[in-house]
């Protein structure tokens, strides 16, 4: 039994697509977002806040951070497959990261929805 | 023509004397006949017949002469002595376990292109001359066919070393594509079900050390971006 190697876990094109559409639309975000910020009229804080008070804003960027914490889950995940061996261990560090992962879209959530 | 004399430093273990590998110095003089790194350890072999490695056609067909050289993986036969740094550093294909000096143990690079069935699967009844192919999709099999099994690419694959049990490595992915690719072939689903896997085929990070080593000259970093695509185009 130990010596059995299972593989053939059906996710792995799924993963390697997002993978890249994530990157794609965080590329085309940091370049929308760049105009943006640059095209401020001033750097107050009454000019940022008035600039993610725009829903489309916020929603593209909470898309962002789903998109760069999806993103992550994927790296982190391949660095976990890599290296660590035991299948337990993996498992435990692949619940840490997601449990991370998601409490961070949550707060990002929150800030977003703040200002 | 003058003498030369070259220097090596070659890792040497025997298992059963050596309780640790060690790298032995050693310098041999040369025929002027003495061309490639082969003849040159061929020499060598008869001041200290204790070396072991593997070779046989001497001219990079058989695959069996591969060996770390300097750093860097490749076939003894086919590399120039002359354009080597010296001290030659010899070691033997990293990554896999070593049976005696020069030889490495090669199961599980086996086991893994054992794995991608590489062979035709045709169901049809066969023809009573041969299948056969266009010129058009027979030149699909170009860059694909001439690998040797040296495997000096997926013992230069960071991926392969972390996973040899689990990822395929570039020699076994180069071999499926190439009866992905072969317009004969019926399983082509089955196939691609086989490498749907984030270990088998997605542990490749894109890192090249494949192509950079192949004697072959061959890609396997397209070949395996060739069973995504596919993968893409059946799944979209
Ligand atoms: S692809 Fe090249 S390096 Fe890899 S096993 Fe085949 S011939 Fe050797
Ligand atoms: S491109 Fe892929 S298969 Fe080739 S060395 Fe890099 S990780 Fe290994
Ligand atoms: S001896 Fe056959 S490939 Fe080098």
């Amino acid at each position: 039994m130990v010596n059995r190697h299972v593989v053939g876990a059906h996710y792995g094109l799924r993963d390697w697509i997002a993978q890249r559409a994530t990157a794609l639309f965080m590329a085309i975000y940091t370049v929308i977002f760049g105009i943006c910020a640059l095209t401020l009229p001033e750097l107050s804080y009454d000019a940022w806040s008035g600039l993610f008070s725009n829903g489309l804003m916020k929603f593209a960027t909470f898309l962002f951070f789903l998109s760069l914490f999806f993103h992550a889950w994927i790296g982190i995940r391949d660095i976990w497959m890599d290296y660590v061996k035991p299948a337990g261990l993996r498992l435990v560090l692949h619940l840490i990261t997601i449990f991370l992962l998601v409490g961070y879209a949550g707060w990002a959530a929150q800030i977003l929805w703040r200002l | 023509m003058s003498k030369r004399t070259v220097q090596f430093k070659i890792y040497r273990y025997d298992p059963d004397k050596d309780a640790q590998p060690y790298m032995q110095d050693i310098s041999v003089e040369l025929e002027a006949s003495d061309k490639k790194l082969l003849d040159a350890i061929v020499r060598l072999k008869t001041k200290d017949d204790s070396l072991s490695f593997r070779r046989s056609c001497r001219e990079g067909v058989c695959g069996s002469d591969a060996m770390n050289i300097n750093g860097k993986n490749g076939l003894a036969c086919l590399t120039d002595i002359d354009k080597l740094a010296q001290p030659i550093t010899l070691r033997p294909l990293p990554g896999l376990p070593v049976i005696r000096d020069l030889i490495v143990d090669m199961t599980q690079f086996f086991k893994q292109y054992h794995s991608i069935k590489p062979y035709l699967v045709n169901n049809d009844p066969a023809p009573e001359r041969e299948r056969l192919q266009t010129p058009e999709d027979r030149e699909e099999l170009n860059g694909l066919y001439e690998c040797i099994l040296c495997a000096c690419c997926s013992t230069s694959c960071p991926s392969f070393w972390w996973n040899p049990d689990k990822f395929v490595g570039p020699a076994g992915l180069l071999a499926a594509y190439r009866f992905l690719a072969d317009t004969r072939d019926q399983a082509t689903n089955e196939r691609l079900d086989n490498l749907e896997d984030p270990y088998r085929l997605f542990r490749c990070h894109t890192i090249m050390n494949c192509v950079d080593v192949c004697p072959k000259s061959l890609n396997p970093t397209r070949a395996i971006g060739k069973i995504k695509d596919m993968m893409v185009r059946r799944a979209v």
